[in-house]
C-alpha cells in the first residue's frame, strides 16, 4: 500500500520536474538545426579557383549511383579539356547514399549540408549544372 | 421582488455565466499548455501571445465544421444528449458561492447565483443527469463504439456516484446545513480537508472518475473505443461534449474548494479578495487535474469497478463511522 503511494507519488514528481524544464521542442522554420559534420544533404559540384566545374566528365559517379540518378552529357572546350555539358541529378531518385562523393577522382562532387530540398512539382527536384554548383 | 433585486440577479446569473464560458474556454488553453510543458513540449504558441487566442481560434474552427448526422441514428436523441450534458454541467454552477456576502444599495448580496438550502444536494441531482446525455449519446449513434463507451461511462459513474454522496456526510455532519454557503462558513477557522483528509481523498478521486477524466477516462479510452460515446459526434455537437468535459473539471475542482479547501476564506482580506482565493484555489486543482493526466495511465476495467467498490467505498463508509463517534465524542 505505501509503496503503491511512493510511486504515484514519484510519478509526480516527475512529471512536475518537466513542467519546469525548459521544453527541449525546436521551433523549425524560425529555428534550425545544423546537421552534423558528416550529414549527407543534396550534391553540390565544386568550382576550382578559376571558378570553372572541377567536374572532367569521366561518369565514375553516374557508373558507381546505385539508383541512377545522374545523367551527364561529356563535351570538349577550347582548352581540349572534357567538361559536363549537361549533368543532372534526379533528387526524386537518389538515396544520399554519398558513393558519388567517394568515386570522384577529381573531388568535383561532394555531398553538402542542404536538407530543405522539397519542392512543389517533381521537375523542379531535377538539379541541373547550375542549381549544383550554387 | 423589487427592480433592483431582478436586476442584481441577472447581473450575477449573466456574469457567473460569462465568467463560466470563458473558463471553460481557458481551460483547454490552459491543460494543452501544461500538458505541453509536462512533455517537454511548448504547447500552443502562434495564435496570439502565448497561444492565448487559441481557444478563439477553435471556436471559429468548430462553428464552420460540418455537421453530419449518422443515417441510422435515432435524430431526436442524437439531438438531444448533448444539450443534456452541456445544460447539467452549467446548470450546476448556479449554486457554487464564489464569495462572502456583499453589501450593494443598502442590501446584502450572496455571491452566488442561487443559494437554495438543498444546494448541495443540487448539485448531486443535476451532476447525475448528466450520465443521461452520456448514456443517450452512446444509444442514439447506433455505433457499437458508442454503446460501449455509454455503457462504460454510466457503470463508472453510477459506481462513483456513491462513493462520492457518501463521502461528503462527513462533511455535512461537521456542518450541519446542504447550504454551500453554511457549509463554507462553517470553514472560517478550519478547512475541513484537515478535518476530513479521508473524506477529501475519497471525494478527489471520485470527482475525476465522474468527471470522465484521466485516470478513469475509460468512456473515451481512444485505443479501444475509437472517441467513446461521441465517436459518431461532429461540428458544433461535438464541441458540447468536448465544452461538458471541461466544465465539468471546472464544476469539480470547485466543488473541492467549496467543501473542503475552504471556499473563498484566504490567509487574509477574505471579505474582499473573497473571489480572488475561490479563483486561484480552483485554479490549483484545475492543474491536478491536468497534472494527474500527463503522469498516469488508464485503469483497466475490472480495476477501476474493484477500486470503486472494495477501496473507495469502505473508506468512505470507514470515513462517515469515525466522524460520527469523534463529534459524538466531543460532544460528550
Amino acid at each position: 500500500m505505501i509503496s503503491i503511494i511512493k510511486a504515484l507519488i514519484q510519478g509526480l514528481s516527475i512529471t512536475l520536474k518537466h513542467f519546469f524544464h525548459k521544453p527541449i521542442t525546436l521551433r523549425y522554420p524560425q529555428e534550425k538545426r545544423q546537421p552534423y559534420e558528416r550529414f549527407r544533404g543534396a550534391q553540390q559540384l565544386v568550382k576550382d579557383e578559376n571558378g570553372r566545374l572541377k567536374c572532367v566528365a569521366c561518369f565514375l559517379c553516374a557508373t558507381v549511383c546505385p539508383v541512377e540518378c545522374i545523367h551527364i552529357e561529356a563535351g570538349e572546350d577550347e582548352e581540349h579539356r572534357k567538361y559536363p555539358v549537361v549533368f543532372e541529378i534526379d533528387l526524386g531518385r537518389c538515396i544520399f547514399c554519398g558513393l558519388c562523393e567517394q568515386a570522384c577522382p577529381k573531388e568535383a562532387i561532394r555531398m553538402s549540408q542542404e536538407y530543405e530540398l522539397a519542392d512543389y512539382e517533381r521537375k523542379d527536384i531535377k538539379y541541373d549544372k547550375e542549381r549544383l554548383s550554387r | 421582488m423589487d427592480w433592483i433585486a431582478v436586476a442584481l440577479f441577472v447581473a450575477k446569473a449573466l456574469g457567473v455565466f460569462m465568467f463560466f464560458l470563458v473558463g471553460v474556454a481557458y481551460v483547454t488553453w490552459m491543460e494543452r499548455k501544461v500538458l505541453g510543458h509536462m512533455q517537454l513540449r511548448y504547447g500552443p504558441l502562434n495564435v496570439g501571445w502565448f497561444g492565448l487566442l487559441q481557444p478563439i481560434a477553435d471556436g471559429i474552427k468548430v462553428l464552420f465544421k460540418e455537421e453530419i448526422t449518422v443515417e441510422s441514428a435515432n435524430k431526436f436523441l442524437y439531438f438531444l444528449a448533448p444539450i443534456i450534458v452541456l445544460i447539467c454541467t452549467f446548470f450546476v454552477y448556479a449554486v457554487i458561492p464564489f464569495g462572502e456576502s456583499i453589501k450593494i444599495f443598502g442590501r446584502t448580496v450572496d455571491l452566488v447565483v442561487a443559494n437554495i438550502d438543498v444546494g448541495l444536494l443540487f448539485v448531486f441531482a443535476i451532476g447525475s443527469m448528466n450520465v443521461y446525455g452520456i448514456v443517450l449519446a452512446g444509444w442514439s449513434s447506433n455505433n457499437k463504439y458508442s454503446l460501449l463507451g455509454g455503457l462504460r461511462s454510466s457503470a463508472q459513474m453510477i459506481s462513483y456516484e456513491i462513493t462520492m454522496g457518501l463521502s461528503i456526510v462527513g462533511v455535512l455532519m461537521l456542518a450541519g446545513s446542504f447550504s454551500l454557503l453554511d457549509i463554507v462558513r462553517a470553514q472560517e477557522k478550519m478547512w475541513f480537508v484537515v478535518l476530513q483528509p479521508l473524506g477529501f481523498i475519497v471525494f478527489l478521486i471520485s470527482s475525476y472518475a465522474e468527471a470522465n477524466r484521466c485516470p478513469f477516462d475509460l468512456p473515451e479510452a481512444e485505443s479501444e473505443l475509437v472517441a467513446g460515446f461521441h465517436t459518431e459526434y461532429s461540428g458544433f455537437k461535438f464541441a458540447s461534449f468536448y465544452l461538458s468535459e471541461y466544465g465539468h473539471m471546472i464544476v469539480a475542482s470547485s466543488m473541492i474548494t467549496t467543501l473542503f479547501m475552504g471556499g473563498w476564506y484566504g490567509p487574509f482580506l477574505s471579505h474582499i479578495l473573497g473571489p480572488l482565493w475561490f479563483f486561484l484555489k480552483t485554479v490549483f486543482f484545475l492543474f491536478l487535474f491536468i497534472w494527474v493526466r500527463a503522469t498516469f495511465p488508464r485503469f483497466r476495467y475490472d480495476q477501476l469497478m474493484k477500486f470503486g467498490w472494495k477501496v473507495l467505498l469502505p473508506l468512505a463508509l470507514a470515513n462517515i463511522l469515525v466522524t460520527g463517534i469523534v463529534i459524538e465524542l466531543l460532544r460528550r
